[in-house]
């Protein structure tokens, strides 16, 4: 019993548990809007496209996080740029700029001495956090939590249907840039948690999840923030013991909960959909294969 | 005019003039479109796929800017307009994700953001409405149902509800009469005509001519401009119909084809994209081309004692 609860007793395990629970929370909000608009490459691309910020961040003295929201931002305000100007499609056009600015990042890297850990930033270090680090993470956060929840009718509106969004009033352009500036002021405090690579993960999982679920948005959003929560927690916990990556065991987690609910949601899941379909059909389904 | 003005106050109309819209590539989707409707009409928009039908939806929603021109809507300028909510825009199907988590009764609360606040959350007055609107539409006992467990006909009417809940006096329409049963048009006319008889303009875009002159007092076609405007007896001609759609459109005229005891003067069928199929009198298929099968029109002749 005892063993079960030693990691409990380290002040870096608690602060872990404390940062992994708010990134889970705030990366699941957004997966919902993600997801409904069909935004994951978004996400995957700003991910990768923060490390050339971080790094001229850093050898020019700024916070880290405000390089990887520049060039984050970069990223996004590219693709849409050359989407609108040529007659390539977006998630081709996406799919250049974020690998471009990615791989920059990697040689900028090697060129600027520092202290950085590379594996630290594509994988997260949420064991080893530094003094403010609970502090800023929980306090950013916070306010994308609050932000999205004040908005989270409009930017539902504007993942639906933008066209009844401009008729009732609502500016478009703003939401659309808002929710760009909210992913990556949240990849930027996940960074620490899990890093570039595994950030997507957060990013869309929990989305997927409620979405297969729920037919009801906000039923979808609890879910979504519960498992990721769970997940975080239970990733940091099991880390103790298993001496793996952190970042990797809490995207792990949650993959192990979206099988769950892709193979047993009441309604969409893979099991309901046999169920609905046996029957009558199963004995067709052979006769049509043959033809 | 002074701001705090209801929109039932302006004297409704929409005025289009000289509108040119071109997009980032290049593409001059509308050149010098021009029209103007007043309020209490049904005025279908015709033409064929890329005439500029969507661009005209959008720039009247203000979601595209003409290059050249303006667009006003009860003599505003289309910004002021929207947020008056004056104007509703009913979607194609196809444009719609059926599979989002929103009900029945969230869609038609969307329907009044315009007039919510900030945090969009509706007050006593907005769920009126809404259950008025939903109510006038005959859905208001699918509620809770998520949109795509609906039929084509019941989530038209949850998309025409939403408008209504808006309070718009201008309604766009796309294509509402697809994937739509024979019922749910003839509910949809009936609602759009009182909507007429109390002073709205809808603007219906649809492929399906057949049905133009049964229920729009108003046409307007266009092929990247407008080609012509008006009452639909004047304006729904065989002669502008082809100037419009040229050599897209297809042709059935009785006088040609295997179709016999016409009585000489010139039946002409005219279908935008899909070719009719024709049964003749003894209820076979008639074909388009008299030419090349007179052994069938003889055929025909014998058999059912026609000569």
């Amino acid at each position: 019993m005892n063993r079960l609860l030693e990691p409990f007793q380290f002040p870096f395990m608690t602060d872990a548990m404390i940062v992994g629970a708010a990134v889970g929370a705030v990366c699941a909000v957004l997966s919902c809007y993600l997801v409904l608009k069909g935004w994951s490459l978004m996400g995957d691309a700003i991910s990768h496209a923060v490390l050339p910020g971080i790094v001229v961040a850093y050898a020019i003295g700024l916070p880290l996080a405000v390089g990887a929201f520049a060039s984050g931002l970069l990223c996004a305000v590219l693709t849409g740029f050359i989407k609108a100007n040529s007659r390539v499609k977006e998630d081709t056009v996406m799919g250049v700029v974020f690998t471009g600015l990615f791989a920059f990042g990697l040689v900028l890297f090697t060129k600027v001495r520092s202290d950085l850990h590379l594996d630290h930033i594509l994988f997260g270090n949420i064991l080893g956090l530094e003094p403010g680090d609970l502090r800023n993470t929980v306090v950013v956060a916070g306010a994308v939590l609050a932000v999205v929840l004040a908005l989270r009718r409009d930017l539902l509106l504007f993942c639906f249907d933008p066209t009844h969004a401009r008729t009732v009033g609502l500016k478009n352009g703003i939401l659309y840039y808002l929710l760009l500036t909210l992913l990556a002021v949240t990849i930027v405090v996940s960074l620490k948690a899990v890093g570039i690579i595994l950030v997507i993960a957060m990013l869309v999982t929990p989305g997927c999840i409620g979405y297969l679920l729920s037919d009801r948005f906000s039923v979808m959003l609890a879910i979504a923030v519960a498992s990721a929560v769970g997940s975080s927690l239970g990733g940091v916990y099991v880390s103790f013991f298993l001496n793996a990556s952190t970042g990797a065991c809490i995207v792990l987690l949650q993959a192990g909960v979206f099988l769950a609910a892709l193979i047993g949601a009441p309604k969409h899941g893979l099991l309901a959909a046999r169920r609905r379909t046996s029957g009558p059909r199963s004995e067709t389904a052979p006769a049509t294969t043959e033809v | 005019m002074p701001p705090a003005a209801a929109p039932n106050d302006l004297p409704l109309g929409i005025d289009v003039a000289g509108v040119n819209v071109t997009y980032a590539n290049g593409h001059l989707a509308l050149r010098d479109a021009t029209f103007a409707l007043a309020g209490g009409t049904i005025c279908a928009l015709v033409g064929v796929n890329g005439s500029g039908k969507s661009t005209l939806f959008k720039a009247i929603m203000g979601i595209v800017v003409p290059a050249a021109g303006r667009v006003r809507i009860a003599g505003l300028p289309v910004a002021q307009a929207l947020k008056r909510n004056l104007v509703a825009y009913v979607p194609q199907s196809e444009e719609v994700d059926w599979s989002f988590p929103v009900s029945v009764w969230d869609v038609v609360l969307m329907g009044r953001y315009g007039h919510m606040g900030f945090l969009r959350i509706p007050r006593a007055e907005d769920r009126r409405i809404a259950e008025e609107s939903l109510a006038r539409v005959g859905m208001l006992e699918f509620r809770e149902r998520q949109i795509g467990e609906l039929s084509g006909g019941q989530r038209k009417r949850v998309f025409l509800a939403r408008a209504l809940a808006q309070r718009a006096r201008v309604i766009l329409l796309d294509e509402p009469f697809t994937g739509v049963d024979v019922n749910t048009e003839l509910a949809i006319i009936a609602l759009l005509r009182e909507l007429r008889a109390e002073g709205h303009i809808m603007l219906v875009s649809t492929h399906n001519l057949g049905s133009v002159p049964e229920f729009c007092d108003q046409v307007v076609l266009i092929n990247r401009t407008v080609l012509a405007c008006g009452p639909t007896a004047e304006v729904f001609t065989e002669e502008n119909l082809l100037r419009a759609f040229g050599g897209v459109l297809r042709h059935f005229r009785f006088d040609e084809s295997t179709v016999q005891n016409h009585d000489g003067r010139a039946v002409t069928l005219l279908t935008d994209d899909e070719r009719p199929l024709v049964f003749g009198k003894g209820g076979h298929v008639e074909y388009r081309e008299r030419a090349g099968r007179e052994d069938v029109v003889k055929k025909r002749a014998e058999g059912e004692g026609d000569v």
